[in-house]
């Protein structure tokens, strides 16, 4: 059984282990038939090239993902512990908006936004590319945490209201520690949106200045095709925050890849 | 008035939720209705003028024969797309039902494809698809089952099978999760009675899985066409719409009018299009979806 299973992922993921196998072979190696297997004759040349030339495009996509997780935390944190713990009204209308809002075309979103952003001078910015990128993570980091504050014993909030914290410090001495996973997780899966987006890059920025990795790539294999090592080497470094996403917090995932729709 | 008091606080907490929802999306959407409607080109955005035009926009599109094309190519994509990972992924699932070692290692690597950027995929298939150096073909080649290299990438006639092929590999990952934990959710008893019944397991697998699977199957299949309609990146990766348009779909083409025409209320128009599609399927979603928020 185990054997098949093995078989089945080695064939699935083949794709990735090409990848790999294509960025440790020299340029040259690349074009001739038939293929190299294995990367017997392995070279570090392409993530040198890859390095050099979009190193500083790595780090644009850092800096914008760390800044997406920022404020897609402070947005939804407070959010999930009111839909999930304080009991308000119109908390199913909100849940029916964020579902919602997490379906609307990113082109949508990217031609308003183009226009309003051009009026409020955020194009070319981080501010802007951060505020894009966030659309994506907000609605779904609300829906995750909101599933996981659920299971938070209400009793424990009351014990602190209790012993007299208002609602506030509630929040931030109990309900934010207690959720510490789920706050890990979301913020995980905002990194991952915002590092893995590709529509925003392209819209939102009109120069060179502020250019994530994924942007970089999609221009560097219009341009020349046939560095295929550094191209595979740069996508394997654009690869890693799933890597890690998959080791560190693999049993979030399947919550949320529904929003929590379907309990896991 | 403490009571008051107390609802307010209480509010507080959704305020910034709230407030990102009306300035991220319900204005967007608004504005975005708006330009439809507008003769909004580069010209606008210096002068922040944009005329009306009324149904301009629309009737234009409409008239354009890459409107069909689009339409067709989004429908064959989405199906082409849906049916084999709902398939594949439903059929990984039943299998790694079964216990046996490395099973959660195993069914945690088969999340990567999904977790990486799409971006990255649609490069590994750029490479993989390489008319003169990738592999496929070369294997192909080889096992003599091709005579000669496919232009996969670069011909009209494949590249669309090409793209959907490359968002089949991505989309795996979710039917699989999905559908694994619905199975999950069904009681192992009623196999055992089954099967003392005599009921071999493809018997079972029809007469129990998927009836009892059909609520996780529609979201998977809900979210999974919501999903797919608006795929964008992996084409544009791998053949920019193109070769003459083969791969263009409605949310390419809404790129390719707003950003390279600079035609922002025709590509306004195209995404509104887009919009109203979603909302008929997002409309079964929710009603499928209803029961889980609860």
């Amino acid at each position: 059984m185990t054997l098949i299973a093995v078989l089945i992922v080695a064939f699935l993921l083949f794709p990735l282990y090409w990848m790999v196998n294509a960025s440790l072979q020299a340029g040259s190696a690349l074009l001739r038939t038939p293929p190299a297997w294995l990367p017997m004759e392995s070279t570090l040349q392409g993530y040198r090239d890859a390095l050099a030339t979009q190193g500083s495009h790595l780090l644009t996509s850092l800096i914008v993902s760390l800044g997406t997780v920022a404020l897609t935390l402070a947005v939804a944190a407070p959010a999930a512990y009111a839909l999930a713990q304080l009991r308000l009204s119109g908390s199913l209308t909100i849940i029916f908006a964020l579902l919602l809002a997490q379906m609307v075309p990113n082109i949508v979103m990217a031609n308003s936004l183009y226009s309003i952003f051009n009026r409020l001078g955020l194009l070319d910015s981080y501010p802007g590319l951060i505020l894009a990128d966030s659309t994506t993570a907000v609605p779904f980091a609300i829906l995750v945490l909101r599933a996981f504050m659920l299971s938070i014993p209400s009793e424990l909030g009351e014990a602190a209201r209790v012993d007299g914290a208002g609602h506030w410090r509630t929040f931030i001495r109990v309900i934010v520690p207690v959720s510490r996973n789920g706050l890990i997780a979301a913020g995980l899966f905002a990194f991952l949106f915002a590092w893995s987006d590709f529509l925003f890059a392209l819209t939102m920025t009109t120069s060179d200045e502020i250019q994530p990795v994924t942007l970089s790539i999609y221009q560097f294999l219009g341009s020349h095709t046939s560095n295929w090592n550094s191209v595979m080497a740069t996508a394997v470094f654009a690869s890693i925050p799933a890597a890690i996403l998959l080791a560190v917090a693999q049993r979030y995932v399947s919550a949320g890849l529904t929003g929590g729709a379907v309990k896991d | 008035m403490a009571r008051t008091r107390e609802r307010i606080v209480r509010w507080l907490f959704l305020a910034p939720a709230i407030v990102y929802i009306v300035a991220f999306f319900c204005y967007p959407v608004v504005y975005n209705v708006r330009m439809g409607v507008t003769r909004y080109t580069v010209t606008s955005f210096y002068t922040g003028e944009a005329p009306f035009v009324g149904l301009a926009n629309y009737l234009s599109v409409a008239r354009d024969a890459l409107l069909d094309t689009a339409f067709i190519n989004t429908a064959i994509f989405t199906v082409g797309s849906i049916v084999p990972q709902f398939s594949i992924g439903l059929a990984l699932a039943v299998f790694f039902q079964r216990h046996f070692p490395l099973n959660r290692t195993l069914r945690a690597l088969l999340l990567l494809p999904w977790l990486l950027p799409l971006v990255v995929a649609g490069t590994v298939y750029r490479w993989i698809l390489d008319q003169d150096y990738g592999v496929v073909n070369q294997v192909l080649l080889q096992l003599h089952v091709i005579s000669e290299p496919v232009p996969w990438l670069t011909s009209p006639g494949w590249a669309l099978a090409s793209v959907i092929i490359a968002n089949i590999w991505a989309g795996i990952p979710f039917n699989l999760v999905v559908l694994y934990s619905g199975l999950e959710g069904i009681p192992r008893t009623l196999y055992e009675a089954a099967a003392v019944d005599g009921a071999r397991a493809w018997r079972q697998f029809w007469h129990i899985t998927l009836p009892l699977l059909r609520p996780v199957s529609a979201i998977a299949l809900m979210l999974g066409l919501i999903y797919t309609i608006k795929v964008f990146d992996i084409i544009m990766i791998l053949t920019n719409g193109g070769p003459a348009d083969s791969t263009q779909t409605l949310a390419t083409w809404a790129y390719f009018l707003s950003f390279i025409d600079l035609s922002f209320g025709k590509g306004a128009a195209v995404g509104n299009i887009l919009i109203l599609i979603t909302l008929v399927f997002a409309a079964f979603y929710l009603r499928s979806a209803r029961a889980a928020f609860r």
